[in-house]
């Protein structure tokens, strides 16, 4: 499945978005108001950075001793009664839920958002094999109705103007022509669910937490889809990567303090549910762990703390890249900074331009609340895809160029007197010209009148060029 | 368990063994490090507007009622499920129910609370105490009973308040159901209850 994905251009997937320049800028100003709400949220905790620390220093320890918790998470939920299923990559995962809708002629499933069935691809696989699917969380039913794939991991409609879902409304539950009031809208996709809700006979949800020493799982949600979709059929599968895991119960508080502070700005989600167990001896309760190149990413010590990741989707309302160009430009499961990091280490052919759709700003970095340090694994992929040689021939070149002129004293002072003196007499229209692109919002500097090296000589006494140990240290 | 599931099992567990990796050790969260408030009351009540909830100070179970009947919509409530009855008597009675679809007509949903929190105005409710876990998740409306000396700061103090879980459900409910998916507009009420009433008993 991998093998064939087509190579990422992100600069060509993102034009379309970014020459929409009102809806460029509309994307970019409503993911702002979602940063600047988590701003807030983390500026009245006094405790903020302990506790990113904290949360950083556990999810290290999980992921070193995954083997370990993996094993004691599955002994305890399994004496719970649960059922737990492992599968090494996507196919599996979906063949493992497919085989369990089968064995209880199930042709109709409620689903809560879950990153990794979007991952696995799990809706199609299953509408293939006639299966009814009902996203329920609201903006991945509006994007389900739309035929589109959500463009962020927690706001999967963020994309999309409120007239757009008004039309989808009107194509698919018979709203009124034109109707664009969010609290209309969201009253007519609560009717029409409802009823999705009461007929649906699995409930499938994602796992944000999963608990070591305990077998249970946590589910958060605003709207309260997940326990609206698990509560009332008999069978619940809760689908995992495996590196969801906490070691101990009393580790969710750290989690959950930062987890919806960092997502959306709130102090946390409506609902944050526990589940230890079926619901009662007539129910079951599946759960899917699942690899799928988690455990190759462990393997790398350069980009391993990628897995400490909780899906808050911090990284991409402050990335400047994704806020104006959205999030299907990166044509990847998970976009954004952490989705550039994780892309390439699933595919690395595929997803090769997704490193370099960064300005290494590290505002990622900054507000990650497990403290990946994203922008430094950004560049270090970029070492990676060179070597790799997976870099444009063009970029290639001007690196090895540049490399020769800094290492050539002499032709980087003539490159240097060159560039000083050009500025100074180029006309405007010849740098400044339609194919010129970088210079299309820019102007160059002025030139220096002199170089460092000519000022150096110049305001230096004599005798004095090398400076003295004493100076030095 | 079928035996493609059991080999991928030891695959997995024997590539994750083949990388050892040194693990730092588990952090244990110093108390005197986070968040505690002097008016934890006030806090969580402030928390809990914030987040689209009601508050209400009561003395008395026959407050709640009376508190509620102030409300058009539970004026007008046919279907109400409580397990609150000295506040609320309920019109169904949820013993009898066998199939937790048949509450998907229920108006109101009357539980009581084990504690709050006043950093986020969570709410836990421990699932033994709900006949039917979906009471709370498809009522119109819900209301939840807890005690002004069941205020905890944070989080930390609320897991270790849990302590080990037993098997089965528990949810922390903090405000209203509720859905920004259509440009970021607030819209209360999404899926689940569309408001929140929580009353405060001493």
């Amino acid at each position: 499945m991998t093998s064939t994905l087509p190579i990422v251009d992100h600069p060509s997937a993102a034009r379309e978005f970014v020459t929409n320049e009102p809806r460029s800028h509309w994307h970019d100003d409503s993911l702002w108001f979602v940063r600047s709400k988590r701003d807030k949220q983390a500026q009245s905790i006094p405790e903020w950075e302990y506790l990113r620390e904290q949360a950083s220093t556990i999810k290290n320890h999980t992921i070193a001793k995954l083997p370990e918790y993996l094993q004691q998470f599955e002994a305890n939920a399994t004496r719970l009664g649960a059922v737990v299923h492992w599968a090494a990559d996507a196919e599996e995962h979906n063949r493992i839920v497919l085989d369990l809708l089968r064995r209880n002629d199930t042709l109709r499933i409620v689903k809560s958002k879950s990153m990794l069935t979007e991952e696995c691809g799990l809706n199609e696989y299953l509408i293939d094999n006639g299966i009814e699917v009902v996203d329920t969380d609201l903006g991945e039913r509006i994007v389900q109705l739309r035929g589109e794939t959500p463009s962020h991991i927690v706001l999967p409609a963020i994309h999309i103007k409120k007239e757009e879902v008004g039309d989808t409304f009107h194509k698919y539950l018979g709203t009124r022509a034109g109707e664009s009031d969010p609290q209309v809208l969201t009253e007519a996709a609560r009717g029409h669910l409802r009823g999705k809700f009461l007929s649906g006979e699995v409930g499938i949800t994602g796992v944000n937490f999963a608990i070591a020493d305990t077998g249970g799982l946590v589910v958060c949600t605003n709207e309260g889809n997940a326990d609206l979709g698990v509560s009332l059929p008999r069978i619940h599968i809760a689908c995992m990567g495996i590196e969801k895991l906490v070691p101990r119960f009393q580790d969710l508080s750290v989690f959950t303090r930062l987890l919806a502070r960092s997502a959306t700005g709130q102090p946390i989600t409506s609902y944050t549910s526990h589940f230890h167990g079926p619901r009662d001896e007539n129910s079951e309760l599946h759960i899917v762990l699942v690899d799928n190149g988690r455990s190759k990413i462990r393997d790398s010590k350069t980009f391993r703390e990628s897995l400490n990741c909780i899906r808050c989707g911090a990284c991409m309302n402050t990335c400047p890249v994704y806020r104006r160009s959205g999030g299907h430009s990166y044509r990847a499961t998970v976009p954004g900074p952490i989705g550039s990091v994780l892309g390439p280490a699933k595919n690395a052919k595929a997803h090769k331009s997704l490193p370099f759709a960064c300005s290494l700003c590290g505002s990622c970095t900054d507000v990650c609340p497990v403290k990946i340090p994203l922008h430094h694994q950004l560049l270090a992929w970029r070492k990676v895809l060179v070597g790799k040689r997976l870099v444009a021939w063009n970029k290639r070149m001007a690196m090895k160029a540049a490399s020769f002129l800094f290492c050539n004293p002499t032709l980087f002072a003539a490159a240097g007197y060159l560039g000083r003196v050009s500025l100074k007499v180029l006309p405007k229209s010849l740098t400044h010209n339609p194919f010129n692109t970088w210079a299309k919002d820019r102007d160059l500097p002025e030139p220096p009148k002199e170089s460092f090296h000519e000022w150096y000589a110049k305001n230096r006494p004599s005798g004095s060029e090398t400076i003295s140990k004493e100076e030095r240290s | 368990m079928s035996e493609t599931h059991s080999s991928s099992r030891q695959i997995i567990l024997d590539r994750l063994k083949g990388c050892v990796v040194d693990a730092p050790e588990l952090p244990t969260i110093d108390p005197a490090r986070v968040i505690q408030f002097e008016d934890r009351l006030q806090q969580f009540q402030d928390t809990l507007a914030s987040v689209g909830g009601e508050a209400h100070l009561v003395n008395t179970p026959s407050e709640i009622r009376e508190k509620l009947q102030t409300i058009e919509v539970f004026q007008s409530a046919r279907r109400i499920a409580s397990t609150v009855p000295d506040a609320v008597t309920p019109t169904v009675d949820l013993a009898t129910i066998d199939d937790p679809h048949a509450l998907s007509t229920l108006d109101w949903t009357i539980v009581r609370g084990e504690f709050g929190v006043a950093e986020n105005g969570a709410i836990w409710i421990d699932g033994k105490t709900l006949p039917h876990r979906v009471m709370i998740f498809i009522a119109q409306y819900l209301a939840i009973v807890i005690s002004r000396s069941d205020l905890l700061n944070n989080m930390h103090e609320a897991y270790a308040r849990i302590g080990t879980p037993d098997p089965g459900f528990g949810v922390f409910v903090s405000g209203p159901s509720k859905t920004a998916d259509i440009e970021q507009s607030l819209v209360l009420g999404a899926h689940g209850c569309r408001k929140l009433q929580v009353f405060l008993l001493p």
